[in-house]
């Protein structure tokens, strides 16, 4: 079952491509959407919202067709962006009495309550928010309207590590209920090394994986070693590598393969997301 | 019952989870009976991915340590000590004849391998 099926995407700007995008989120389960800035992350997380058409291809939300579909889909999704939807200059309290009417389900109690455990004051103008906070005032209008799927654009990347912490446990008290489905755009791994079911990385415009988060992890290696053991075909099994006067660093897809040509003469690690990511656009740069 | 992860090891988490559930299990510390945290909760508790925890409590339901019951959770199974015993002791012996194999390839004849073994138990009652 899924929550989000994203079907042959492509939508072409003068600078930048989303190619041929097929992507399923599955219901239930907290999906990471990771690559470096500016590869089409939110312009994919815009095209779920109906805020992007796409040239081609076709999405669905929650069994809706999108855009056929929006008034319907919006009512189950909950949005929180790093950009602000809201309007600057007038209060939280106020935004609420605006936004609230459009909501079959809204949920006013728990609307207060998560003001309070965001220590967000309603009288204060959303312009005057800070970044961090106006994610919070996003979350806390994303959390009271009995969203089941919650779709957020780098939300972590204005907040301090102590309320990142926090977000995690709401998102996690969300997914208590089998139903509900999360994704999330982000270049902040460390929040997803710990919590996300499935990543899909996203670079230069195309998904380049999409699967379980521990599967991924399991694969892929970092190698450090001699410099000397590098020769033109064993570079190629390599995803990226970084070389210095001391070595070299890099990562390989197939951990068992890598482990049986270098044996005992490399160094073999876990390789994080970061790594990941880093070593696919520095690895891809290099090629092209 | 307590469950640590630990980012440093270099098992992967949802083997970290099983072995101390496992553990757990075996020293007694949880009955049969006992229910279990739901897999979300745990996921939540622990700050891992709902698949993590899945995943150690399908290899658990596999090695008949845990019984799932559908709309009501998951619970110590009823499956007996002796049974337990059993189990470890089939993996010990896979063990065992890992260590067999190995030992044929340094051409380590049997009283070698025994002798090893002494002094290593040996070591591990004086530390």
């Amino acid at each position: 079952m899924n929550a989000i099926e994203l079907r042959n995407l492509t939508k072409i700007y003068p600078q930048f491509t989303v190619n041929n995008v097929s992507l399923d989120v599955k219901r239930g389960y907290i999906t990471g959407l990771i690559g470096p800035n500016g590869v089409g992350k939110s312009t994919l997380i815009k095209m779920m919202l109906g805020m992007v058409r796409p040239d081609t291809g076709s999405i669905k939300i929650l069994g809706c067709d999108m855009p056929r579909q929006e008034i319907d889909i919006k009512q189950r999704v909950g949005i929180v962006s790093d950009d602000c939807f809201y309007y600057e200059d007038v209060s939280i309290r106020d935004m609420k009495r605006i936004i609230a009417p459009f909501y079959k389900k809204w949920n006013e109690q728990k609307f207060n309550s998560y003001l309070e455990q965001f220590e967000l004051s309603p009288k204060k103008k959303i312009g005057q928010l800070s970044k961090g906070m106006k994610i919070k005032f996003a979350l806390a209008v994303a959390l009271s309207h009995e969203a089941e799927l919650l779709i957020m654009d780098e939300p972590t990347s204005g907040l301090d590590p102590v309320f990142r912490r926090e977000l995690l446990d709401l998102l996690a008290e969300m997914m208590q209920d089998e139903r509900n489905t999360i994704i999330f755009s982000t270049h902040i791994t460390t929040d997803l090394d710990r919590i996300a079911d499935y990543i899909s990385f996203v670079n230069r415009g195309q998904l380049v994986f999409s699967e379980a988060k521990d599967e991924v992890l399991d694969r892929y290696a970092i190698v450090k070693g001699d410099r000397q053991l590098l020769d033109s075909d064993i570079r190629k099994k390599f995803t990226g590598v970084r070389e210095t006067a001391f070595g070299f660093e890099g990562l390989v897809e197939n951990r068992h393969e890598a482990e049986q040509l270098f044996g005992n003469y490399a160094v073999f690690e876990k390789a994080s997301l970061e790594d990941i990511i880093y070593y696919n656009a520095k690895g891809g740069r290099a090629h092209a | 019952m307590n469950i640590i992860i630990s980012n440093a090891s270099g098992d992967p988490i949802y083997m970290q989870i099983l072995n101390q559930i496992r553990q757990s299990i075996l020293s007694g510390e949880l009955q049969a009976g006992d229910s279990l945290p739901s897999i979300r909760q745990l996921a939540k508790d622990l700050q891992v991915s709902v698949i993590t925890t899945k995943r150690a409590y399908e290899e658990l339901e596999k090695e008949q340590l845990i019984d799932s019951v559908v709309g009501k959770g998951c619970f110590v199974s009823g499956a007996n000590k002796d049974f337990i015993r059993e189990q470890r002791m089939k993996r010990l012996e896979e063990k065992l004849l890992e260590v067999i194999q190995d030992s044929k390839e340094l051409s380590m004849s049997q009283q070698d391998v025994m002798e090893h073994l002494t002094l290593l138990f040996e070591e591990d009652q004086t530390s």
